[in-house]
């Protein structure tokens, strides 16, 4: 068994459960992934299954590109390696899809964080800022103290200040699988999923949980 | 493309008829209620002084007096499973489509005129 596939983010919902809650739930398209290459020790010195997902036009790819991809017999936009139980189960052309998972499953969902720009340590680190009343001047979302004094006369490395926030790798674990519409390649899973909509995304069986 | 996905997938779970009620009817809700191990229909009947759109997650607000002149509102799912009929009982006649001026009013202010087609 290879532990994920690829897929796009398409929206988020809701569904009704057997009791009739409410359950918030993010689509993801998953798959169809095909095998484009496969990573074995001798060669490579670790052993994996390279993915391939997302159409794309000719013309867009190189030619080594192209080249790569055509023992797979179709091209791909995004190529990605996910590791296998026995990646020699695999051969190159082979098309995954969600039928891989399955209602109830546990799962790690990895993309790109939206981009948020340059953001204070208020939305950035959550810091709570300082008073907002009793006289206080330019200090509502101020970060307060970024270290001691002359000992030891600089500011820590890893200090949280403002800066760059989002567009970064992120995982959300233990997500569950609420329904897999394998007819259409769809997973709705529970709860949030990182980055925007048809943003890419990694979807793999949960590292932490036994499901 | 991914809107078409994201409607098919919300229509799945939409009843396929709601009654045409509108702000101002008095309509009888009937609510699932599970007690234990047994299921059953209450009704919970008012004014409705508020529906809000928004595919699977369309609502609307119903205002009831309760004993002593407390006013007891409850929000629905218009597609919940729980939400197992709704029957309007009453047409009212009103010229705005948030009621929520009703709060501020009891007995006889609180009334709203019948609508008659």
């Amino acid at each position: 068994m290879i532990e994920g596939l690829m897929g796009r983010k398409i929206g988020m919902t809701q569904v009704f459960d057997e009791t009739g809650a409410v359950i918030p739930v993010t689509v993801i398209e998953v798959g169809p992934c095909v095998v484009t290459q496969i990573r074995v020790r001798e060669r490579d010195g670790y052993e994996a299954v390279q993915l391939g997902f997302g159409e794309v036009k000719p013309k867009s790819l190189n030619k080594p590109q192209r080249g790569h991809l055509a023992g797979a017999g179709m091209l791909k936009r995004h190529l990605r390696e996910f590791s296998a139980d026995n990646p020699s189960d695999y051969k190159v052309g082979d098309v995954l899809t969600a039928d891989l998972f399955e209602e109830g499953q546990i799962i790690d969902v990895t993309g790109t964080s939206k981009g948020k720009g340059f953001q204070g340590v208020v939305k950035r680190h959550g810091f709570s800022g300082g008073p907002r009343t009793h006289g206080q001047s330019d200090r509502e979302r101020a970060p307060g103290s970024i270290g001691a004094g002359t000992d030891p006369g600089h500011v820590f490395k890893n200090t949280r200040m403002a800066g760059r926030m989002g567009n970064a790798r992120v995982t959300v674990q233990n997500l569950m699988v609420v329904e897999v519409l394998s007819d259409r390649n769809l997973l709705l899973v529970r709860g949030s999923v990182p980055g925007p909509k048809s943003g890419l995304v990694m979807v793999r069986r949960a590292v932490k949980s036994s499901k | 493309m991914s809107q078409q996905i994201m409607d098919a997938i919300e229509r799945r779970q939409m009843k396929e008829s709601v009654p045409a009620f509108r702000e101002g009817d008095t309509v009888r809700v009937g609510v699932r209620v599970v007690e234990g191990s047994r299921e059953r229909v209450q009704d919970f009947e008012g004014v409705v002084i508020r529906k809000r759109s928004g595919g699977i997650n369309a609502n609307f607000t119903v205002r009831r007096m309760a004993s002593h002149g407390v006013g007891v509102e409850r929000t629905f799912l218009l597609h919940a499973p729980r939400v197992d009929s709704i029957t309007i009982t009453r047409r009212g006649k009103v010229r705005r489509s948030r009621l929520f001026y009703l709060r501020g009013l009891t007995g006889k202010a609180a009334r709203i005129k019948e609508r008659r087609s």
